[in-house]
C-alpha cells in the first residue's frame, strides 16, 4: 500500500522538480551567456544561438565560439560527475562515496599532472586523454584488486583509498620536483576549471554522456535491487556481480570523461545525489533524473560565479563547488535524522 | 577482555609482535644514524657519542642525523597514535588525523600566511600551521556536535571530510593565484623531514609526550567506547567527556606533527590497521604497538625517501605513501580472506 502511494505521489512530484530545475537551469545557463567582460542582451543570444545576424556582430563571436561551449560543457561536466556519483553511493551503499574513491580523481590527476610537468609542450593537445586513461586505469586497478565477492563494496572503498594515496604520492612528488611554472598550470587542472575550454572539447566530452547517461537509466533498477544486499538481490534473481560491473563501467565512464575535460572538480558527485534524494526519495528510475540536472545546474552555476565574481581574476570552478558544497553539508548536519 | 588477556598463546603473540616491532625500530635509528650522504665509518659513529671531538663526521651525527631520527620516531608515534584513537572514536577504517580537517587547516594557515604576509621562517609556519590545526579541528568537532545525538561517528566524519574538501580547495585556489606562494611552500606541503630544526622540535616535543600519555590513559575507557555508545553510556561511562579527551589527545598529536614536518599522509590510516591486525580489539595493547609501529614505518620511510634519489631527498610523505599502501592492499586481501 505504502509503496503504490510512495509511487504515485512520487511520479508528479518528480515531474515537477524536473520541471523547476529545468527552469532554473535554463535560466543560469541564458545569465551565463549574457553576462560577463562583454555584456550581450538576450535578444541577441537567441539570435546569435540560431545562428541569426545580431545589432553587434560582436555579440555573436562571444556567444557561439567563447561562451557556449563553456557553458554547455559544465553542464554536462555537472551531469556525468552527478549521475557518477549517485551510481556510486547506490553501490557502495555508502551515502559518502563520490568518484573520488574509484581512484578517478587521482588516477586523472596524476596523469595529467605527470604530462604538464614532464611534457608542458605536448600538453595541451594530450591532456583529456591522458586525464581519461589514468582515471581508467586506476579504476580498472581497483576493480581487480577489490574483487567481486559479497564484501566487494567495502574492499572498494579501502583499495580505492589504498591506490589514491600511492597516486597521490607520486602527484606531490611531481608538484614538488616539477619546474615551477608548469606546476602552476598543472595546479589550475587540479583546482578544476573550465576556462578557456572551446566546441572541440565539447564534442570529446558529448558521446560519453550521450551513450552512458541514458544506460545509467536503464539500469536504474537493478541499482535499486543491489541496494537490498547481495542475498537478497541474488534471490529476485539478480546477477549480482555481471551487475555491478556494468554499473561500475558506467559511472568510471561518466566521471572519468568529466574529470578528463574539466579537471578535479569536488562535492558535485557527493552532493548533487543527496539534494536530489532529499526531493524524490532514493527510487533510482527517479533519483538518477533529477541528479542529473542538479549536477548540470551546480557546476553551470559555479562556472557562471567562477568567471564572474571578481573580474578580471576567474577563481577555479572547483574552489566555487566546494564553497557552495560544504555549507550545503553542514546544513545537512543541523537535519535531524528521519529514523 | 579477560578472556583475551588470560589466553596465554594470544599473550605470546602480542609480546613477540611488539617484540619485532621495538626490534624494527632499533635497527632502523642505527641505519638512520649511521646511513647518509657523507660516509661515516661505525668506529666515528660510535666515537661521536663515547668520545666526541669537532670533526665534521662527528657534527653530523649529533647535529644533524640524531636530531632528525628522533623526530621522525616521535613523529610516526604521534601520527599513529592518533590514527588510532581517530579510528577508535569514529568507528570508521578509514579515519585518519587527516579528517578531523588538521592537515587541511594547517596547511591553509601556512598558506595564506606566506601569501598574504609573505613571511616563512620555520618557526612561525609551526607556530601558524599548529593554529590552523586547532582551528580547523575546533569547527569539525563543534560541527559534528550539531543536532541530534551530539558528536556521533557519522556527522564527525562528514563534518571533516566536508571541512577539509572545503580548506583544500581554497588552499590549491590560494596556489593558482599565486606562483610564489607555491615555490615557498610546495616542499612543507608534501611532508618533509628535510632541515628541521631541532629546537623547535625540542619545544613541540612536551605537546606530543602529554598527547601520547593521554592516549595511554585512556585506552581502557576506549575499550569501552568501543563496545558502541549506548553500551558505553550503560555501563557508567560519561562518553562525552571521554570523547572530547580523545579528540584532544588526537588534536594535540596530530596537530603538533603537521605543524612542524607538514602533512604526512597515511600513516595514521596504515599503522591502526596493522596495529588492530596483529593485537585484536584490546587498545591497552593496541595503542603502545601501533606508537612502536608508526615510529618505525617513518623512520624507514625517511631511510628510503634519503637513500632513494641521492645526493637529493623525497619528501618523506611521498615515501610513507608508497610503503604504506601495499601494506593497506595486502590488508585489504587477508582481512576479507578470512572474513
Amino acid at each position: 500500500m505504502t509503496t503504490i502511494q510512495n509511487s504515485i505521489l512520487g511520479n508528479q512530484s518528480v515531474t515537477r522538480v524536473l520541471l523547476v530545475v529545468l527552469l532554473i537551469t535554463l535560466a543560469v545557463l541564458g545569465m551565463s551567456l549574457s553576462l560577463g567582460d562583454y555584456s550581450v542582451p538576450p535578444a541577441d543570444i537567441v539570435k546569435a544561438v540560431l545562428g541569426l545576424p545580431t545589432q553587434d556582430p560582436e555579440s555573436s563571436f562571444v556567444v557561439v565560439t567563447l561562451r557556449l561551449p563553456r557553458v554547455l560543457i559544465s553542464w554536462l561536466v555537472g551531469v556525468g560527475l552527478a549521475v557518477a556519483g549517485a551510481i556510486l553511493q547506490g553501490l557502495t551503499r555508502n551515502p559518502l562515496a563520490d568518484p573520488g574513491i574509484l581512484g578517478v580523481n587521482a588516477g586523472a590527476a596524476f596523469a595529467a599532472v605527470t604530462l604538464i610537468v614532464l611534457f608542458p609542450v605536448v600538453a595541451p593537445m594530450y591532456l583529456p586523454l591522458a586525464a581519461f586513461s589514468g582515471a581508467f586505469v586506476v579504476a580498472c586497478l581497483i576493480y581487480l584488486l577489490a574483487g567481486t565477492g559479497e564484501k566487494s563494496p567495502l574492499r572498494l572503498v579501502l583499495v580505492g583509498v589504498a591506490l589514491a594515496a600511492i597516486m597521490g604520492a607520486f602527484t606531490t612528488l611531481m608538484l614538488t620536483f616539477g619546474q615551477i611554472s608548469n606546476v602552476s598550470i598543472a595546479l589550475v587542472w587540479l583546482a578544476g576549471s573550465i576556462a578557456n575550454k572551446s566546441w572541440e572539447q565539447l564534442w570529446q566530452l558529448l558521446p560519453w554522456l550521450v551513450v552512458f547517461v541514458p544506460l545509467a537509466l536503464l539500469l536504474a533498477r537493478e541499482l535499486d535491487t543491489l541496494q537490498l544486499g547481495d542475498a537478497v538481490a541474488k534471490g529476485l534473481g539478480s546477477r549480482v556481480t555481471w551487475q555491478r560491473s556494468k554499473l561500475l563501467l558506467v559511472s568510471v565512464a561518466l566521471a572519468g570523461a568529466s574529470v578528463a575535460i574539466a579537471g578535479t572538480i569536488s562535492f558535485v558527485g557527493l552532493m548533487a545525489p543527496h539534494l536530489a534524494r532529499s526531493l524524490v526519495g532514493s527510487i533510482h528510475k527517479n533519483l538518477l533524473p533529477v541528479t542529473a540536472l542538479i549536477g548540470g545546474l551546480l557546476v553551470a552555476s559555479a562556472d557562471f560565479l567562477s568567471r564572474t565574481l571578481f573580474p578580471p581574476t576567474e577563481l577555479p570552478c572547483g574552489l566555487l563547488t566546494a564553497a557552495l558544497g560544504a555549507p550545503y553539508f553542514i546544513y545537512l548536519l543541523y537535519q535531524r535524522r528521519q529514523r | 577482555m579477560n578472556a583475551t588477556t588470560t589466553n596465554p598463546q594470544r599473550y605470546y603473540t602480542r609480546i613477540l609482535s611488539l617484540a619485532i616491532a621495538v626490534l624494527l625500530l632499533l635497527l632502523g635509528i642505527f641505519a638512520s644514524i649511521a646511513y647518509g650522504a657523507a660516509d661515516i665509518s661505525i668506529s666515528q659513529l660510535l666515537t661521536a657519542f663515547t668520545n666526541f671531538d669537532d670533526s665534521t663526521e662527528h657534527i653530523i651525527i649529533r647535529t644533524m642525523r640524531l636530531p632528525r631520527t628522533l623526530i621522525a620516531s616521535m613523529l610516526g608515534a604521534s601520527l599513529a597514535t592518533a590514527g588510532v584513537l581517530m579510528q577508535g572514536l569514529t568507528q570508521n577504517p578509514l579515519a585518519a588525523p587527516g579528517i578531523l580537517g588538521i592537515n587541511a587547516g594547517a596547511a591553509l594557515a601556512v598558506v595564506v600566511m606566506v601569501f598574504g604576509f609573505g613571511i616563512s621562517s620555520p618557526s612561525l609556519i609551526t607556530l601558524v600551521a599548529f593554529i590552523g590545526a586547532l582551528l580547523a579541528a575546533i569547527a569539525v568537532y563543534y560541527l559534528g556536535s550539531l543536532g541530534q545525538g551530539g558528536a556521533t561517528p557519522l556527522k564527525l566524519t562528514i563534518a571533516g571530510a566536508t571541512l577539509t574538501a572545503l580548506l583544500s580547495s581554497i588552499t590549491t585556489g590560494v596556489l593558482v593565484l599565486s606562483e610564489r606562494t607555491l615555490e615557498e611552500v610546495r616542499f612543507w606541503l608534501a611532508g618533509s623531514l628535510a632541515g628541521l630544526d631541532f629546537n623547535l622540535f625540542l619545544t613541540v616535543l612536551p605537546w606530543m609526550i602529554v598527547g601520547l600519555l593521554t592516549a595511554f590513559a585512556l585506552s581502557r575507557q576506549i575499550n569501552v567506547l568501543s563496545l558502541g555508545e549506548s553500551i558505553a553510556t550503560g555501563l557508567g561511562q560519561q562518553t562525552g567527556w571521554i570523547k572530547l579527551a580523545t579528540a584532544s589527545s588526537v588534536i594535540i598529536l596530530a596537530g603538533s606533527a603537521v605543524a612542524l614536518a607538514g602533512p604526512i599522509g597515511f600513516v595514521g590510516l596504515v599503522v591502526p590497521h596493522l596495529a588492530r591486525g596483529a593485537m585484536g580489539v584490546d587498545y591497552r595493547w593496541v595503542l603502545p604497538y601501533a606508537a612502536v609501529f608508526g615510529a618505525d614505518l617513518l623512520v624507514w620511510a625517511d631511510l628510503a625517501a634519503r637513500w632513494l634519489i641521492k645526493p637529493q631527498e623525497l619528501p618523506v610523505g611521498v615515501m610513507t605513501a608508497m610503503l604504506g599502501a601495499p601494506f593497506l592492499l595486502y590488508l585489504v586481501r587477508w582481512q576479507v580472506k578470512r572474513g
